[in-house]
């Protein structure tokens, strides 16, 4: 099947297979690595895209079912050179050790405070508990979306 | 301690920021399933539904048929290249396919070969195996009863399933003084399997090229060299030399000890390269890598502790059977098939101890590997910390006071326990009070009190660890005969920046951060100016690569070594160029002066420079170093845990309300990578206390072989953890320092054992299983007249 879609601002056409999972269209076909997997059951997030806006768990998506619309990968986070503040608050809180579940973590947390801008730490919890880190137990990824909030709030 | 060197500098002591962190922030990390080459060929396995059966007949003609499918591969095929069995680290042998017979569910079969990952996955639903069902023993105490089906068929003259015996202390001495205690406490207790889960699975892509004849493997694994050297071992008969054999290890996903060993996967996917010349990927999903790979713990543990009638602790005694499953895959240094559990005397000062381990066979996936921990020790921690508590709950002492009395004393170190281990360092007083003193110990104790009135269940819970990392000395370490030294490789360039190649290979730890910091230390090169690498073996220097926390002692100390020998040649290209005696200059981080004349110096930039355009008459031009590091002692990394449990006595659940973590990891080299390290740790921790187990049904099928039934914990269920340190130098580690990523795994299991147990002591509750979860607790409350 023909599908048209946009990653990261740019359009993309494919040709794929009704059964293709959207997280092996973007990893192997469009090449965008960022995008993890980690399990078979939608557990760990670390596929985690945005589609249209919303944190999806590309693994538990078809490819066709993305036709028409915008995702947004971990790679399209950086606009111009600039970190999104996320992802500066990642580093300099140290959100992360391995990185494997970090793409994931980002996107979803990205959403998250879209929706949510002055978060409690219990709702911040609750946002990233679909998406399972092995290393940092969460403390400062935790503290990594309260330092983006603060930060996109104007107040840091 | 106050950095020695500037933030520029980024020493020892600095929170630097991470060098790994900028491509990983990106998604710009290179992870093993990244790697996509072309003409690449992908593998899929066909996996057991039985947990003991032979294999009647294998049915390719569907597989084949599929679209894309290049071949079926099965153990008839590997059995023509001696190729179907592969030797484990503990010098066992486990199959890569099977010829007669499965051993577990979820064991490799067949494995297709195809032109996609999905048509390999076609073709391996339609592989047609017929099995003839085989009697499965699951229980390893029932697989040593006389007349329990004999497993390890392949093993002419094997008439059991007992693997070995191995005993340590003594045993006389331990007997006598249980013997004549005033009191001694006995207690089982089960260490259950569980898996490190790492959030990237394993897998690998193998290169063979045909015209180099030229094998390079991209995989997920922790020991790079080492396997290198055992595939060159165990492929030499079939043409791969160890000179025409390249590991690389890119960025891994987490490790945690569970990608030490060589799985039939990664050896099926270079023995396909081999035959077609072409680039093999083969990477597991979740569900493989639960069911197949390498368990950890699964120890079946009597323990009896003895004690004077003043609390004063005289003699321990331990019984353990160990569950291998098939095969003893344990990943353990060759003299030590039960690692190191003798460490079992914990922080103790015991003057008697005995310990005796037996492994046995079951139809359960081989192992046992470390859960990020260092060799069986967090089986060991869990044991005297759980026994301490009884003691000190049978005495109706109070478990710190309790704990405080038996400590091994400041003075006493470096002390050689009943067990033989001579610790280097240690203030095990000093971690617990500081511990006391974060949580509010004794106010903690007044509010139990009050709510044990009101009929609450609260519990606090002490856990005083000792752990034993850095392995280690080559006079008793080796795997596989390879010494278990580790390296690091430094140059400098003219323009005084570096390049460090090391041993090891981070997973997550932030060693190109943390290496960096130490050369930075010694040198004075900032360490932003110090490029890491690890994980290639044409290119680094051999070691034994990264796992039991061994980086920093062994590796660090490497970096440490390397930039010592490089000071002493920069010493005298100094002297040349200021035109003075070596004896007449001093070092400080960065630059050597004349003494008495400030002044007059030269940085470690201008010494590079020489050492390219400028050196001696007489002394060879560079300015690099290379040191293999054989660490003269382990160290013995401690800490004090106290966790806080509520029970909600209606659905039995655990709620941990604070937990403080006090270690004592020696001198710090990054304070924000150490924190970092003891949350991660805390929270693999609380994953098998209160979540993770993977269990087995009478007929062997596999209970927590997928996320779905094994938990591990989200942001919700993981306190806010409560961390800080004491610093108790190491005396023989050149950085003073000792190793940090496993301590807080090994040691919380048993603060929150400990604490469930204390909330409903007075109820007589004795003790819990880990994982303790609802359903245990609501059992045993009821047991105990507790009805909401």
């Amino acid at each position: 099947m023909r599908i048209q879609l946009s990653v990261n601002g740019e359009k993309h056409e494919a040709d794929v297979e009704p059964r293709l999972l959207l997280v092996h269209l973007i990893r192997e076909v469009l090449r965008l690595t960022g995008t993890h997997i980690g399990c078979d059951t939608t557990h760990c997030g670390a596929c985690t895209i945005l589609m249209d806006g919303r944190p999806v768990k590309s693994c538990t998506v078809f490819a066709v079912q993305a036709n028409g619309r915008q995702l947004t990968t971990v790679e399209g986070l950086e606009q111009d050179g600039t970190l999104h503040p996320l992802q500066a608050s990642f580093m300099s809180e140290h959100g992360l050790q391995c990185g494997y579940c970090t793409p994931g973590m980002l996107m979803t947390g990205v959403a998250f405070l879209q929706k949510n801008p002055r978060p409690s730490e219990d709702e911040i919890r609750a946002a990233i508990s679909g998406n399972l880190c092995r290393c940092t137990g969460y403390v400062n990824i935790v503290k990594a979306v309260q330092h983006a909030a603060a930060v996109l709030q104007g107040g840091a | 301690m106050e950095p020695r060197t500037s933030a520029e500098v980024g020493g020892m002591g600095h929170s630097l920021k991470r060098k790994e962190d900028p491509r990983f922030i990106r998604g710009k990390g290179t992870y093993v399933d990244d790697v996509q080459l072309p003409g690449m060929l992908y593998l899929d396995i066909v996996r057991s539904p039985h947990a003991h059966a032979k294999i009647v007949k294998i049915d390719s003609s569907k597989a084949l048929a599929v679209p894309g499918v290049l071949a079926v591969i099965t153990g008839q095929d590997l059995a023509k290249y001696n190729l179907h069995w592969m030797p484990t680290l503990m010098s066992d042998t486990q199959m890569v396919l099977p010829v007669e017979k499965v051993m577990y569910q979820a064991q490799e079969v067949a494995a297709v070969l195809a032109t996609s990952r999905y048509a390999a996955a076609d073709g391996a639903a339609v592989v047609e195996v017929e099995y003839d069902p085989l009697p499965v023993v699951v229980d390893p105490h029932k697989a040593l009863e006389p007349g329990a089906p004999v497993l390890r068929t392949d093993k002419k003259d094997k008439k059991d399933n007992h693997i070995w015996h191995w005993e340590w202390g003594d045993r006389a001495a331990t007997d006598r003084a249980i013997a004549e205690a005033d009191v001694t406490v006995k207690q089982d207790i089960y260490i259950p399997r569980i898996h490190v889960a790492s959030i990237e699975t394993c897998g690998c892509i193998a290169h063979f090229d045909k015209v180099n004849d030229k094998l390079t493997v991209w995989m997920t694994t922790q020991a790079p060299h080492a396997i290198r050297t055992v595939f060159a071992l165990v492929a030499g008969h079939v043409g791969l030399a160890e000179h025409k054999i390249r590991i690389i290890s890119p960025d891994i996903g987490g490790g945690f000890g569970g990608k030490v060993p060589v799985y039939p996967g990664y050896v099926i996917a270079v023995a396909a390269s081999v035959l077609t010349g072409k680039p093999v990927k083969w990477i597991e999903d979740r569900m493989e890598n639960l069911q197949a790979d390498s368990f950890a713990r699964d120890y079946h543990i009597t323990a009896e502790l003895a004690a004077k009638k003043d609390g004063t602790l005289t003699a321990l005694r331990i019984k353990t059977l160990a569950d291998h499953g098939y095969a003893d895959a344990a990943a353990n240094p060759s003299k030590f098939p039960a690692g190191l559990f003798h460490v079992c005397t914990g922080s103790y000062d015991l003057k008697a101890a005995h310990v005796e381990v037996d492994g046995a066979y079951t139809n359960k996936p081989p192992g046992g590997i470390a859960y990020r921990c260092s060799f069986r020790v967090t089986e060991a921690v869990h044991t005297i910390e759980r026994m301490a508590d009884l003691m000190a709950h049978q005495l109706a002492m109070d478990p710190a006071e309790f704990r405080m009395k038996n400590f091994v004393k400041p003075e006493q170190f470096p002390y050689k326990s009943a067990l033989g281990w001579e610790y280097d360092s240690g203030n095990y007083h000093g971690a617990l009070q500081k511990a006391m003193d974060t949580i509010g110990y004794a106010e903690l104790r007044r509010e139990q009190v009050d709510k044990r009135r009101r009929g609450e269940l609260m519990g606090i819970g002490i856990s005083s660890f000792t752990e034993i990392v850095g392995a280690g000395p080559s006079k008793h370490f080796d795997i596989l005969g390879l010494k278990m030294f580790d390296s690091c490789e430094m140059r400098i360039h003219p323009t005084g920046k570096a390049i460090a190649r090391f041993g090891t290979k981070s997973q997550g730890q932030g060693h190109e951060t943390t290496y960096a910091q130490i050369l930075a230390e010694e040198l004075g090169i900032p360490a932003k100016d110090i490029q890491v690498e690890e994980g290639d073996t044409d290119t680094a220097p051999y070691g034994l690569g990264t796992y039991a926390s061994r980086s920093t002692p062994v590796a660090g100390a490497a970096a440490a070594m390397a930039a010592r020998k490089i000071r002493d040649k920069a010493r005298k290209i100094a002297a040349h160029l200021l035109e003075v005696a070596e004896e007449d200059l001093e070092w400080e981080p960065g630059k050597f002066s004349v003494k008495g004349a400030p002044g007059k110096s030269k940085t470690i930039q201008d010494i590079a420079f020489a050492a390219y355009t400028n050196h001696p008459q007489g002394m060879e031009a560079g300015l690099e170093a290379v040191s293999y590091y054989d660490p003269p002692n382990l160290t013995y990394p401690f800490g004090s845990y106290i966790c806080v449990v509520d029970l909600d006595s209606g659905t039995g659940e655990v709620k941990v309300r604070r937990f403080v973590a006090i270690d004592d990891c020696g001198n710090i080299i990054n304070p924000m990578i150490v924190q970092g390290q003891v949350h991660g740790g805390l929270t693999m921790g609380l994953a098998p206390a209160l979540y993770e187990e993977i269990s087995y049904d009478e007929s062997g099928n596999v209970q927590g072989g997928s996320f779905i039934d094994y938990l591990l914990p989200t942001a919700v269920e993981t306190p806010k953890w409560e961390t800080g340190h004491t610093v108790t130098p190491s005396p023989h580690h050149p950085l003073g320092a000792k190793g940090v990523g496993e301590s807080a795994t090994v040691g919380a299991p048993a603060a929150i054992a400990n604490a469930v147990v204390d909330a409903m002591w007075h109820l007589g509750v004795r003790h819990v299983d880990i994982p303790i979860t609802p359903a245990k607790v609501w059992k045993l409350l009821r047991e105990h007249g507790v009805t909401e």
